[in-house]
């Protein structure tokens, strides 16, 4: 019983992170129907920002709440500013373009950021700074709940409260939801697409610098390649949810990070990749849109 | 039936030209690079079939390599049907196998997930590629992560040297694979999937059955491509799970995407380009001292894509451009 609470808070911490991915991609396509590849390489930059920006301002071993936001908000604002510019200069000339193209685009993109990673952090892994003391909140038994874990739940959960506010209740937000519902039209009444998907990028890509600071904090080892994965599972999730849709974005990675935390507790650690992708197979079969997504009637 | 084969020989005698060139003037390391041409050739094509002319977006190719190349090296090292001096049958016959386990593995990911439409089938297919790749590193009989090490490779004979024994192996599949894949697609198959790529829901209302026509047009495809993770086994005798990752199969779409959907001879030449383009970057390596290959190429595909976005042969073909309007 303590191990299964312990794995339940490991679970959802792990898929707190994978939700603030998870938005990114899902605001992506419900603005512009297009998966972002280059999403989870945002991600990667974020995590290196924060830890160059760790050493610079020479907090990498000052931990505390101060360091924390510091460090949230370099990764997001480089994150934001990374993702406006491919925003800008890679799919904004390809707006009118097949489908494929676009894809073909965001690959090349994420193989871009990738590579230059590797070419400028160099190809090894590196230890990100203590962000936060890890304190053992509360021990009972086998069931121990670390402040790092705690942490990345509320940071996660104010993000989340902090887009939705955005989403429902701003100016912004309501022009956001009118592009995704048809741009033309919104066009027509005075709200400029271009700019709103702009802003779109900008808050996707600082949700996953924010993501990227709680993994840091959580696994403290950082490199070039560190996106892929995550960013795989981050999109699995988000198509669990049902693309498109900002609950099911959050509901589709708790329910990852959750199901990937008891495979590897009670069955084996070496299915954990797979497990993502048998998911994804499984949901697509039987609810192609996903749990929370709706179906759309196609017209001719 | 001399008449059918004319062209197919025809080709075939002029690869085997240049494979007595490649042997006989240029170094091993040009010779592997031309092996990998090779199998990277069937790749692109294959995929042109289920990408270019069928319309789908398939993102799993690499899994399907990975069937081949498994079966081919497990079978060549532990299975021999025909005597000594026919050895080469051999081979053939682990390729056959090789793209027939390929091809019943596309039938069970595509029955079930073509009738999904657009990125979720790129999703599903990426997923089923990396479930082969985890499901290989857990196999230990097939040696995990280590992989399959010495495997044979078609054997010399004939007095012919161990690369052109290879090369005309895989000359010999690159020119079935491109005139049988031809051909389907100008047979009354071929119209089905073109009219399933340029609307499906007309094609549907004319009485085509869009799934059925998907399927067949991915299990085909899987097929050469099992093909070429058959090939590509021999030619390097040493393959690991790894060496069909996510990239792979990107490389696949690259190679279709830059020489134009639905071109087979579009897809042929980019396969060359880009298989030759990184090694040629080399010599940029040794200028600049730093690793700029695939910033390089990553860069180049972004760039063709804003700038030429039905890659170069659009969907014509090669003989489009000197045929007569």
């Amino acid at each position: 019983m303590q191990d299964f609470v312990q794995h339940l808070v490991n679970g959802l911490s792990l898929g707190s992170i994978y939700a603030l991915i998870a938005l990114g991609y899902t605001m992506v396509y419900g603005i512009l129907q297009m998966i972002n590849f280059a999403h989870s390489d945002v991600y990667m930059v974020g995590a290196f920002a924060a830890y160059y920006a760790a050493k610079w301002l020479g907090i990498e071993n000052q931990p505390g709440l101060m360091s924390l936001a510091t460090l949230l908000v370099v990764s997001m604002v480089i994150c934001a500013i990374l993702g406006l510019t491919i925003e800008r200069f890679a799919y904004r000339p390809l707006r009118k373009a097949p489908k494929l193209n676009i894809l073909i685009t965001a690959i090349g993109v994420s193989l871009f950021l990738q590579y230059s990673g590797q070419l400028i952090f160099g190809a090894d892994p590196k230890v990100f700074p203590e962000v936060m003391t890890d304190l053992t909140l509360l021990q009972w038994g086998n069931l121990s709940l670390r402040s790092s874990d705690i942490t990345v739940l509320i940071v996660a959960l104010i993000a989340m409260v902090g887009l939705h506010f955005l989403i429902h209740h701003t100016k912004i937000g309501r022009a956001m939801r009118a592009v995704s519902q048809n741009s033309s039209v919104a066009a027509m009444l005075g709200v400029n697409p271009d700019r709103i998907i702009a802003m779109t990028f900008v808050v996707g890509s600082s949700l996953a610098g924010v993501g990227s600071v709680l993994v840091g904090m959580k696994y403290p080892k950082i490199e070039p390649l560190m996106g892929m994965m995550i960013g795989l599972k981050a999109f699995v999730a988000a198509v669990l949810g049902g693309i498109g849709s900002v609950p099911g974005a959050v509901l589709g990675g708790l329910l990852m990070g959750l199901s990937e935390e008891m495979v590897v507790a009670y069955l084996s650690s070496t299915y954990r990749d797979a497990l993502a992708f048998g998911i994804l197979i499984v949901i697509l079969l039987f609810k192609p849109a996903g749990l929370l997504g709706r179906y759309q009637v196609e017209k001719v | 039936m001399l008449r059918t084969l004319k062209l197919p020989f025809l080709s075939f005698l002029g690869m085997v030209v240049f494979g007595v060139v490649l042997e006989f003037g240029f170094s091993a390391f040009i010779q592997i690079t031309a092996l990998f041409v090779l199998v990277n050739m069937i790749m692109a094509m294959s995929l042109n079939l289920v990408n270019g002319t069928s319309g789908q977006f398939s993102l799993g190719h690499a899994g399907f390599m990975a069937v081949g190349a498994y079966v081919g090296a497990f079978l060549s090292q532990h299975w021999t049907l025909f005597p000594e001096g026919l050895g080469a049958l051999n081979f053939l016959l682990y390729t056959v196998l090789g793209g027939g386990l390929a091809a019943v593995f596309g039938f069970l990911v595509g029955q079930p997930s073509l009738r999904l439409k657009g990125d979720y089938l790129a999703i599903v297919t990426l997923g089923f590629g990396e479930i082969i790749r985890v499901a290989l590193l857990n196999m230990d009989f097939l040696g995990g992560a280590r992989g399959i090490h010495g495997i044979p490779t078609v054997p010399e004979g004939f007095g012919l040297s161990r690369f052109m024994a290879q090369y005309l192996f895989g000359s010999f599949w690159v020119i079935v694979c491109f005139f049988f894949l031809w051909r389907l697609v100008h047979s009354n198959q071929g119209r089905g999937f073109l009219s399933v790529r340029e609307d499906e829901i007309a094609a549907e209302s004319m009485g085509v059955n869009t799934t059925g026509m998907k399927v067949r047009a991915f299990v085909v495809s899987a097929f050469f491509a099992g093909v070429a993770g058959v090939l590509s086994a021999y030619f390097v005798r040493y393959i690991n799970p790894s060496s069909f990752g996510f990239l792979r199969s990107v490389d696949a779409v690259i190679m279709v995407v830059l020489g134009g959907m639905g071109s087979f001879t579009g897809s042929i030449v980019a396969a060359v380009l880009i298989t030759v383009l990184p090694e040629l970057l080399r010599t940029v390596q040794q200028v600049t001292g730093v690793d700029l290959r695939m910033v390089i190429y990553s860069l180049a595909l972004v760039l063709v894509m804003i700038l030429r976005p039905q890659g170069i042969f659009g969907n014509k073909e090669l003989r489009d451009f000197w045929r007569k309007k």
